[in-house]
């Protein structure tokens, strides 16, 4: 009976791949600006159930967040360049289906190699020998605590995801450890600006403007590593090992040597951006500098499909909804749990939008049913 | 797609120049003077709370607008402050405070970028070393607060005694510390005291959790040390978890910043806390009245800046209350010093003499002495305290 009417009866709604037969480019953007607009009306409706404000004047100020005057903007453009220097990090081990959710302690390692750079030798060495030698200290922090998992999962394919993960907490162990030993002034637990006042081992202004060079640097490193993997044969390689390693073999191409080369960029990358975050930007270091970036970069980058220019897109999307949550939280006086939940919300539309564009939903259509 | 893509970004920018051009014209309309706050976490933690609502207290008393308080939460202590100063700078205000220990060189690089706005700095040790014409600093005595809170569980510990509950050498209490620094050495130094006034046989053991807000850690902390035999548990942390495991256990808990009652309606005995409300009415009418702000303010019991609070008729020995009501008009008169140097020893000795670093250098040398008069000047030279000595009768774990 049961199998009759599978037989004669289709599913009311069925959803199938869209497989090589993708939407259309201005199609899938229609769908994007729609899942954006329908985010900002289901948010208006919360706003205004929750707290009865006028929701366009909440976002108004969730605009200013990013670019209420200059300086928001020079921080709006610092953070997107923190956030997408992190996820292009991630990106090469994640095109590999590696899931390094390692970055955040990878770029807290490269941070403190930094400071440490900066306490012992900031003020001894004269800059043209100082900054290289900060960069190789960054460099070869951040690679080994990215190359460690790689080892051990080309080696004993381990799991790289509780590896990655736990690294995260050494880092941290670490850092406090370090931070005991550093502590200015004594008893604070924090360590203080570092060389306060004679600036010495802080990434240079350029014309005027203190991060500039940390954007340009990441500019730099998004057009290299657009290339790398769009025109590279080590980008050829990650992306044939991500879609499956056994075609992988097939073809020749050693595997293990890739994981472990992939994932020494990634830890090398973040590495640099531990050097950003601690030399160009915050003069100091704690357990919190990385902020949790070195997660959300995870989400840029598998919104932007592993695309670098596309994820300079998709980390401004994330600093600005971060930035105008928080300052909706200033100007309403509210928790900033209101405004987590708007970038909740938001975030949900786009994410799900993605899903219709993959997979097209079939309703069952009644005038064939009826003519069988 | 590309043309698409700039065109929107164009819609964007010039949209956003729109909304910083009406940002200005409020700012040109608005006479009144404006104070921003940044917090390190938001109201979840029992520290920032203590701000903020004194904050909002001393906005009501002095009826502020909506619009001339501005409260940044959850900025740590990193370029994101200076960030969140100059942006509270841009915003209008008239005066920045920040309640966090590492914000201060963040705040101090603002406060020499924009001379004509006032900067103060809650817990800060370099206002009077740094000297800016703009930059203060705030504490306050609350080592005053401790000891009593500490002498209202002293009378717990005797009222314990008395029912045949413990020995008097059972009478061991357990402390919380977040880290072993000057402010939580002075803070349980000066509570401990407090307690062996009013029931000499007391002892005390310390356990550190080495954050500052750790749900988990305070409460298995608090639990560590009623399984090590404390009767008593104080803390000097910021979350509910030592007085919610005390709570679970029955044993009494003397709190810090807020009345914890809610979470322990049968074990909350009293709790001290720093009242900042008379504080940021100070800098507010100091600003506004073109006024001095005392470079490095201490508040004490007198002006109500420390305060005991949430004292629980149902947990509380008999008589505590007229008992610290005594004790506390005896501190103000100055008859009574809680680090009287006849009433502790170390390592079995008086202690006559100590170097305190005061002004915190990068050698942490003692720059000061702070022993005279028979009694440790906790929070005279400057207002952070720099108490950090272990004295005889705790243990350090």
């Amino acid at each position: 009976m049961q199998t009759n009417v599978k037989h004669t009866k289709e599913p009311l709604i069925t959803i199938t791949s869209r497989g090589r037969d993708s939407m259309p480019m201005k199609k899938a953007w229609g769908v994007r600006a729609i899942a954006i607009i329908l985010a900002f009306i289901l948010c208006a409706v919360v706003i205004v159930m929750v707290t009865g404000y006028n929701p366009l004047k909440v976002y108004a100020e969730l605009f200013k967040g990013s670019f209420g005057s200059s300086r928001k903007i020079w921080n709006m453009l610092q953070e997107l360049s923190m956030l997408l220097c992190i996820s292009l990090a991630v990106t090469p081990a994640f095109k590999m289906k590696f899931w390094n959710i390692g970055a955040e302690g990878q770029t807290l390692m490269g941070g403190l190699a930094a400071a440490a750079c900066m306490i012992y030798f900031g003020e001894k060495l004269p800059p043209i020998v100082f900054f290289p030698l900060m960069l190789v200290a960054c460099v070869v922090a951040g690679l080994v605590w990215g190359i460690v998992p790689a080892y051990f999962k080309a080696k004993f394919n381990t799991n790289e995801t509780l590896f990655t993960l736990m690294m995260n907490y050494v880092a941290v162990q670490l850092t406090s450890f370090c931070i005991v030993f550093w502590e200015n002034p004594k008893d604070s637990n924090t360590v203080g600006v570092i060389n306060r006042a004679t600036q010495s081992g802080w990434l240079p202004e350029l014309f005027g403007q203190k991060y500039l060079l940390n954007i340009l640097i990441v500019a730099l490193i998004t057009v290299g590593m657009y290339i790398y993997l769009k025109y590279s044969k080590h980008g050829y390689e990650i992306s044939v090992v991500g879609e499956s390693e056994n075609t992988a073999r097939y073809v020749g191409i050693n595997v293990k040597k890739v994981i472990l080369r992939t994932m020494a960029i990634s830890g090398a990358l973040c590495g640099i951006a531990g050097l950003l975050l601690v030399s160009g930007t915050d003069h100091t270091i704690n357990r919190d500098i990385v902020g949790g970036m070195g997660f959300t970069a995870i989400m840029v980058s598998w919104l932007a499909k592993f695309n670098p220019v596309v994820m300079s897109l998709t980390s401004f999307l994330i600093v600005f909804l971060e930035r105008g949550a928080g300052e909706i939280a200033t100007k309403f006086q509210l928790n900033e749990s209101m405004s987590d939940i708007l970038t909740g919300i938001i975030l949900f539309f786009i994410i799900g939008c993605e899903f219709f564009i993959q997979y097209k939903v079939n309703f069952r259509k009644k005038n064939k049913e009826e003519n069988v | 797609m590309k043309k698409v893509l700039s065109l929107l970004m164009v819609m964007v920018m010039v949209v956003a120049s729109c909304f910083a051009l009406t940002g200005c014209g409020n700012e040109a309309v608005s006479e009144d003077l404006m104070i921003g706050f940044i917090f390190l976490h938001d109201e979840n933690s029992t520290y920032d709370k203590n701000f903020i609502d004194a904050a909002l207290a001393a906005k009501e008393a002095l009826g502020l607008s909506d619009e001339q308080v501005l409260m940044k939460t959850n900025i740590p202590e990193t370029a994101e402050c200076y960030e969140a100063a100059a942006d509270l700078v841009d915003a209008g205000c008239d005066i920045v405070f920040a309640d966090s220990f590492g914000h201060e060189d963040f705040i101090i690089q603002a406060a020499k970028e924009f001379p004509e706005v006032v900067f103060c700095h809650a817990t800060g040790t370099k206002a009077h070393t740094e000297d800016l014409p703009n930059y203060y600093n705030a504490f306050a005595s609350i080592y005053e607060g401790r000891y009593l809170v500490g002498y209202a569980a002293g009378l717990k510990l005797n009222e314990m005694i008395e029912a045949g509950k413990i020995t008097a050498d059972q009478a061991k209490m357990g402390y919380v510390g977040a880290y072993p620094y000057a402010e939580v050495k002075s803070g349980y130094t000066s509570f401990f005291l407090g307690a062996r006034a009013a029931c000499p046989s007391a002892t005390m053991e310390v356990k550190f959790t080495n954050s500052w807000f750790d749900i988990a850690a305070e409460k298995e902390t608090a639990n560590a040390l009623i399984a090590d035999g404390c009767v008593l548990i104080s803390q000097h942390a910021d979350s509910e978890g030592a007085p919610k495991a005390c709570e679970e256990a029955g044993v009494p808990n003397v709190a810090y910043n807020l009345d914890t009652r809610d979470w322990g309606p049968n074990t909350a005995l009293i709790s001290s806390k720093i009242n900042w409300q008379p504080y940021f009415e100070h800098i507010i009418t100091a600003t506004a009245e073109g006024t001095a702000i005392t470079q490095d303010f201490c508040g004490g019991l007198e002006e109500g800046v420390v305060m005991t609070l949430g004292l629980n008729d149902k947990v509380a020995a008999e008589g505590t209350e007229a008992k610290l009501e005594e004790i506390k008009a005896k501190l103000i008169a100055g008859e009574i010093k809680v680090f009287d140097t006849a009433t502790f020893t170390v390592d079995g000795k008086a202690l006559d003499s100590y170097m305190a670093d005061v002004d915190s250098d990068a050698a942490f040398t003692g720059d000061t002495e702070v022993v005279a008069d028979g009694y440790f000047h906790e929070s005279e030279y400057r207002s952070a305290p720099y108490f950090d000595i272990d004295i005889d009768g705790i243990t350090i774990k």
